[in-house]
């Protein structure tokens, strides 16, 4: 599965989004979650499918003022 | 100062970005003694991770968040940022900037009343990032805003209170609405020209993250914070444009 992850071409192997943020290394990582441009809730990632040529963003805690 | 039903022992709120060392925000948020420290969702680079050592950092500081939309120019930009900060940081609070202008960070009031409506009726406890219009400042309060946050100057440019008069006007036209000055504070001075003008508290980031020393900053502007809000409950005296001796005249030996 070809995904664009914040911004960067990535090969997944993942059905989910779930399974996609564990397969790239985020499964005990506080992150928030976009796909194509719309928010994805924590609770729904396991109910998300993806498709080829998804853009997947995935945000953390960031300093801000 | 109460805001969103939350009470807080500070009337300070200072910003996390721009320190020259996380050892140097956590300090300086202690110095301040501020309870309310704001925060941004940004892409999580790589295997660094960053944002998890920083947000751990944060959590043990034991303060309040307040996420910002910083860097949104659009309405959908800004709420779907919105709804992200609240799935990881789990508050309702949110600092709404909807950016209208690049060079001085102006928001687009337009879209800031249009994505503050949407994330209040979403149960957002919404805290707009505004000017000192007071028309904007009446539709958002319609809108379901209980507490407005007028620029003083643009962001990080550190020049103080640059509309006072409008500033004054729009305290005088909401007194029961906390109004925090957000934007453009760059010394204890400029903060206490805010507290003495009865606003409510003062947000900041860039004056402490980039002085010289930004834990003695902290704790200065924990002080100016305190004293110009003390000065504006003690009533300051009326201004003149001409003196007054402040000695009285009556009983002076004619020695002339």
């Amino acid at each position: 599965m070809h995904l664009l992850v914040n911004g960067t071409a990535h090969d997944v192997r993942a059905t989910t989004l779930s399974q996609a943020l564990e397969a790239l290394g985020y499964r005990q990582a506080i992150v928030a979650t976009a796909l194509n441009g719309s928010f994805v809730p924590a609770d729904r990632r396991h109910a998300t499918v993806l498709a080829d040529g998804d853009a997947l963003e995935i945000l953390a805690p960031m300093q801000g003022g | 100062m109460r805001l969103y039903g939350i009470e807080l022992a500070s009337r300070l709120l200072l910003g996390s970005a721009r320190y020259p060392s996380p050892a140097m925000l956590a300090d300086a948020v202690r110095a301040s003694g501020t309870g309310v420290v704001t925060v941004s969702l940004r892409r999580e680079s790589g295997g660094q991770r960053s944002g998890q050592g920083f947000w751990s950092l944060i959590r043990d500081l034991g303060v309040r968040v307040l996420p910002n939309t910083a860097g949104c120019h659009s309405v959908k930009e800004a709420v779907t940022t919105a709804r992200m900060a609240r799935d990881i940081f789990q508050t309702p609070w949110i600092k709404l900037e909807v950016i209208g202008d690049a060079d001085t960070l102006q928001p687009d009031v337009f879209g800031l009343v249009e994505a503050a409506t949407q994330l209040c009726a979403d149960g957002f406890e919404v805290f707009p990032y505004t000017t000192e219009d007071l028309v904007v400042a009446d539709r958002l309060l319609q809108a379901g805003c209980r507490v407005l946050m007028p620029w003083g100057a643009p962001i990080g440019s550190g020049r103080g209170l640059n509309n006072t008069f409008g500033l004054r006007t729009l305290r005088a036209h909401y007194p029961e609405v906390p109004l925090i000055i957000d934007a453009g504070i760059g010394r204890p001075s400029h903060a206490v020209d805010a507290m003495e003008l009865g606003f409510d508290g003062v947000l900041l980031n860039t004056a402490v993250a980039l002085a010289g020393d930004p834990v003695a900053m902290a704790a200065a502007f924990a002080r100016a914070i305190e004293a110009g809000r003390a000065g504006f409950e003690a009533g300051p005296m009326a201004p003149r444009d001409f003196a007054e001796p402040s000695t009285p005249i009556v009983g002076k030996a004619w020695l002339a």
